[in-house]
């Protein structure tokens, strides 16, 4: 297998193929309580304690529609570019299973909510757009857990009701780079509007992953399987990877491609069958008759509309034209609402005379490193933007070198302490008196006359000497510009 | 005295506001004379002394201000009680008890009224003679041997037989009314969305609707002023302006139109439901309505589109039934064996058959064919009621196609069982009112009852003009009470 610098091909012989990738991403509303009923949707609670006679299905319990899950459901919409469809329908999805209390999913078939859509993904070559089919309301189902007991199973129905956009892209994706980037717009996407925490581990975001492989260059759509349920991106990307090798392989063997439903099995790194389109069960959608067609007004959307913030694509215009960064840097910045607000801070807190490039530096770097090695997110950060910024203006007016800097940014995580009173306290403060390090630098030139005799007859690497003793006589405070200054002059 | 039970709600209410009975007394009597009525097995579940406790609880601080001070009444077994033992006729739920209460009844208890308890019904109300029951079949107070009608059979039994003042039952496609047309008394089916589903053991969401069953028209007229209530826990309660019916009933229905539709003259109607109409028609003119003939062209399907409907919601409302969470559960091997043996040995052959309609016109493939036609159907069917309800106020037609028949009969000929419904479940698919009020009787002496078919949230008026013709036709049941020895 090779794969080219752009295209994400799989080669047998001489044949490439080209992958073809949808998502069906399931990504949990961010809400206080579930889709149809008052219980919490709070994570980590101890088994079968936020569940209402609702969640349970017990008989004669009705569902009541939570107008605030619609509300993040419209703004996600606006949020992906799509059509808010004014008019939809809860339907019922019919299977039976012990975590499903009702016997039946509440869902949207025919009329989601939402419709289509599209997100923009910044991909190495550039721009890439991937076209988004609909966007749905759902219900979750609860958990069963087969690995308490070995004669039981048992149930937490916690989940029970919670509400979940479904999120269907068209087969837009070409490769796993691409997925990881479109799960993490689109999670970008949701955190902004505050829609959907995106957190994987808890569950909050998760996949089905429809893949199909095609010789390149062919216009026909292979017979795509479908992994289930994967949650987290590398998981995805391990799939995708392993399932269109295996079509491959099973095309090159000249034998068809069964449409199946498959999982993944993290451990093996494969992916298994797990039912056919035969045994694929007949869900029997049907308008449910205890909940009304769902109407929204356009002044209802209209409002929702106002009230979206900024989001990561204007983001980004607008930092690469205030802020003049590289549209690479606006990426970062942008690609996590959090670091966009310590950013946004960091630059107004820095006054007028700001060095925003200098900023940024220390962001994705100093900052970014220390985050990395705590895992803590930005939102954690040890140093506040208010100090960030500080520090970066002390930097820009000379007060310490950059080097000092680093020294004082250590300093400044203990507590987040102020640099100023640490660079006062611990004497750091940049020597930057011309008269002061000339009276330093002849008696370094006296010191070492032969040296200097030799620098003199052109052994111009002991420039560096020269320098590295004044810096070291200045306890690494001079301020080294002065110093090659006076020093080209006395030398 | 010792007449008690024979007392309408009207009088029961006046003699306890005057002080002339307590709670307590009227309970007893209803108490006894349902204790001696265990052959008509009208009942599912008892709640006597806690009946008892509540009585003596009213007389100790009466407060004669509610509508219902102190009034015992049993209700439908398809209304979840909180505390006590709720089943649907099924043995699914044998041991259900309830942690909550239905809406509708909350608001009985709400106006002082006492629970005696739970009503005999088909089995998940699917059922037109009460023979679907898991607790055995109802016999109805007319006569030995004789369905009472269903699905709220038990409840019909009950108020014919003088064992509760007034009753509610449910109505998916006649279980009201036709039952109150076998047993002789008066069953109000409400507009769809006029009383709250919350709490109600569902059958066809889009369909169901709890109302009042009464000896006459003004006990009717009150209990439904009482239970119907907008309620934000169900999303098809509708929240519009209800009347104090019984207050504002009126006889007077001069100039009021009421048509006459041609469909309902069915084949094979027997001879004295056309006179009974025909009478029914004449007390009208004599009240000063006027009778216009009317067409309703979609009524020869409403029939089976009701029974591509109905099943279909049931199918998916009695998935939950599957012994995981609650209810019976038998043993089985695995998670599926257990839920086909749990459905197969907790449901009844009624209940399995509806099941398997429902299911097989929603699977893929048939949907389009049966549920989605029937659905236009459906449309058609209240296109035709919107039609004529230009022209005319309320509609008049026979409540069943004949009048009760022996336990047993028709157990076996399921097609002739829902073809009762005929003249019942074109209202249902339509969300109208609709009132059955006993009319006469046939050559063996069994009621016979008229529909009236109103305007969707207009109640009132079908009341009005029930409670009119009522007085015309001045119906007396024959009951002679054979089952008390």
């Amino acid at each position: 297998m090779s794969k080219d610098k752009l295209e994400y091909l799989i080669s047998r012989k001489d044949n490439q193929y080209e992958v073809i990738i949808g998502l069906e991403v399931h990504a949990q509303v961010t809400s206080e309580s579930k889709l149809f009923s008052t219980s919490s949707t709070k994570f980590g609670a101890e088994p079968n304690t936020q569940v209402s006679l609702v969640d349970a299905a017990f008989p004669g319990m009705l569902p009541v529609i939570n107008e605030f899950c619609v509300k993040q459901a419209i703004k996600t919409g606006i949020g992906l570019n799509a059509k808010i469809n004014n008019r939809s329908v809860f339907d019922r999805k019919n299977y039976f299973y012990a975590d499903l209390p009702q016997g039946y999913q509440i869902s949207q078939f025919k009329d989601p909510i939402v419709g289509e859509g599209k997100v923009i993904l910044d991909m190495p070559e550039g721009q890439k757009e991937i076209g988004i089919e609909r966007l749905h309301l759902e219900q979750d189902a609860g958990k069963s857990i087969h690995d308490l007991d070995p004669q039981s199973t048992y149930v937490d129905l916690n989940r029970s009701g919670v509400a979940l956009m479904e999120i269907v892209s068209k087969p837009d994706l070409r490769s796993p780079d691409e997925v990881s980037a479109y799960i993490k717009k689109l999670r970008s996407i949701m955190r902004y509007l505050g829609t959907c925490d995106g957190n994987m581990q808890e569950g909050s975001l998760r996949a089905d992953v429809n893949v199909s492989v095609r010789a390149k260059g062919s216009k026909n759509l292979g017979t795509r399987c479908e992994i289930k349920n994967v949650n987290s991106i590398k998981f995805m990307q391990m799939a995708i990877d392993y399932e269109a090798n295996r079509q491959v392989d099973l095309i090159e063997e000249g034998e068809s491609i069964d449409q199946e439903t498959r999982l993944f099995d993290t451990k093996k790194n494969e992916t298994r069958s797990m039912r056919s389109k035969e045994d694929a069960h007949d869900y029997r959608y049907f308008p449910d008759p205890d909940l009304l067609p769902l109407e929204v007004s356009n002044e209802f959307i209209k409002k929702l509309k106002s009230e979206i913030p900024e989001l990561p694509d204007d983001k980004k215009k607008r930092f690469i034209k205030d802020f003049k960064v590289s549209p690479y840097e606006a990426n970062i910045l942008v690609s996590d609402i959090d670091t966009a607000k310590y950013f946004e801070e960091v630059v107004s807190k820095m006054g007028k005379n700001k060095d925003i490039k200098l900023a940024v530096n220390w962001i994705t770097g100093e900052l970014f490193a220390v985050l990395n090695n705590k895992n803590l997110e930005i939102s954690q950060s040890p140093i506040s933007s208010k100090n960030l910024a500080i520090l970066v203006n002390l930097i820009k007016n000379g007060t310490i070198s950059g080097k000092i800097a680093k020294t004082v940014f250590e300093l400044m995580m203990d507590g987040d302490k102020d640099p100023q009173k640490i660079v006062e306290e611990k004497g750091l403060k940049q020597q930057s008196d011309p008269k002061a390090l000339e009276a330093l630098i002849e008696k370094i030139i006296n010191d070492n006359r032969e040296k200097a005799i030799e620098y003199k007859q052109g052994k111009e690497k002991l420039f560096g000497f020269f320098v590295g003793q004044a810096m070291k006589a200045s306890g690494g405070k001079a301020n080294p510009q002065l110093i090659n200054e006076i020093l080209k002059k006395k030398l | 005295m010792s007449d008690i039970t024979k007392q309408s709600l009207s009088e029961l209410v006046k003699n306890i506001k005057e002080k002339k009975l307590s709670s307590n007394e009227v309970t007893k009597a209803f108490i006894d004379r349902s204790e001696k009525s265990k052959e008509l097995n009208a009942y599912i579940s008892e709640d006597y002394s806690s009946a008892l406790e509540k009585a003596k609880k009213f007389d100790e601080k009466q407060n004669l201000d509610l509508k219902l001070p102190g009034i015992p009444i049993a209700v439908k077994d398809l209304f979840c009680t909180k505390n006590v033992r709720t089943t649907a006729g099924s043995k699914i739920l044998n041991n259900f008890v309830p942690t909550y209460e239905s809406t509708v009844t909350q608001n009985i208890w709400n106006e002082g009224a006492i629970l005696l308890g739970k009503l005999n019904c088909d089995e998940f109300a699917m059922g037109s003679s009460n023979e679907t029951s898991f607790f055995g079949n109802v016999q109805n107070p007319v006569d030995k041997n004789l369905v009472p009608g269903g699905s709220s059979g038990g409840s019909a039994s009950a108020v014919a037989g003088q064992l509760t003042p007034i009753t509610i039952g449910t109505d998916t496609g006649g279980s009201i009314r036709q039952p109150a047309s076998f047993t002789g008394i008066v069953g109000l089916k409400p507009t769809y969305g006029s009383c709250s589903r919350y709490g109600i053991v569902a059958f066809a969401s889009s369909l169901d609707q709890a109302g009042p069953m009464a000896q006459n028209v003004k006990d009717c007229a009150l209990l439904q002023e009482i239970i119907s209530t907008y309620d934000s826990k169900d999303s098809t309660s509708i929240d519009f302006k209800r009347n104090e019916y019984s207050k504002e009933l009126t006889k007077n229905i001069k100039g009021k139109k009421i048509g006459i539709p041609k469909e309902y003259r069915v084949d094979g109607m027997p001879k004295e439901i056309e006179e009974l109409w025909q009478k029914g028609i004449q007390y009208a003119k004599d009240c000063g309505a006027e009778i216009i003939d009317i067409t309703l062209p979609h009524t020869s399907y409403a029939l089976p589109a009701y029974y591509i409907v109905a099943p279909a919601e049931a199918s998916s409302n009695l998935a939950r039934y599957d012994g995981v969470k609650y209810g019976f559960r038998a043993k089985g091997e695995n998670l599926i064996d257990m839920y086909e043996k749990t459905r197969s040995e907790g449901f009844g052959a009624e209940v399995q058959r509806r099941i398997m309609i429902g299911t097989y016109v929603l699977s893929s493939g048939y949907y389009d064919a049966y549920y989605l036609k029937a659905q236009k159907v459906r449309k058609l069917i209240k296109n035709d009621f919107d039609e004529v309800y230009k022209k005319v106020d309320a509609i008049l037609t026979p409540s069943t196609p004949s009048s009760a028949f022996k336990i047993g009969e028709k157990k076996d000929d399921p097609v002739s069982m829902y073809l009762n419904d005929i003249f019942t479940v074109p209202v249902n698919l339509a969300g109208l009112p609709g009132i059955s009020i006993p009319a006469g009787h046939d050559s063996k002496g069994y009621p016979l009852g008229l529909q009236i078919i109103g305007k969707a949230f207009d109640e009132q008026n079908i009341l009005n003009i029930a409670y009119a013709m009522e007085e015309k036709i001045s119906f007396k049941n024959k009951i002679n009470d054979w089952w008390i020895k």
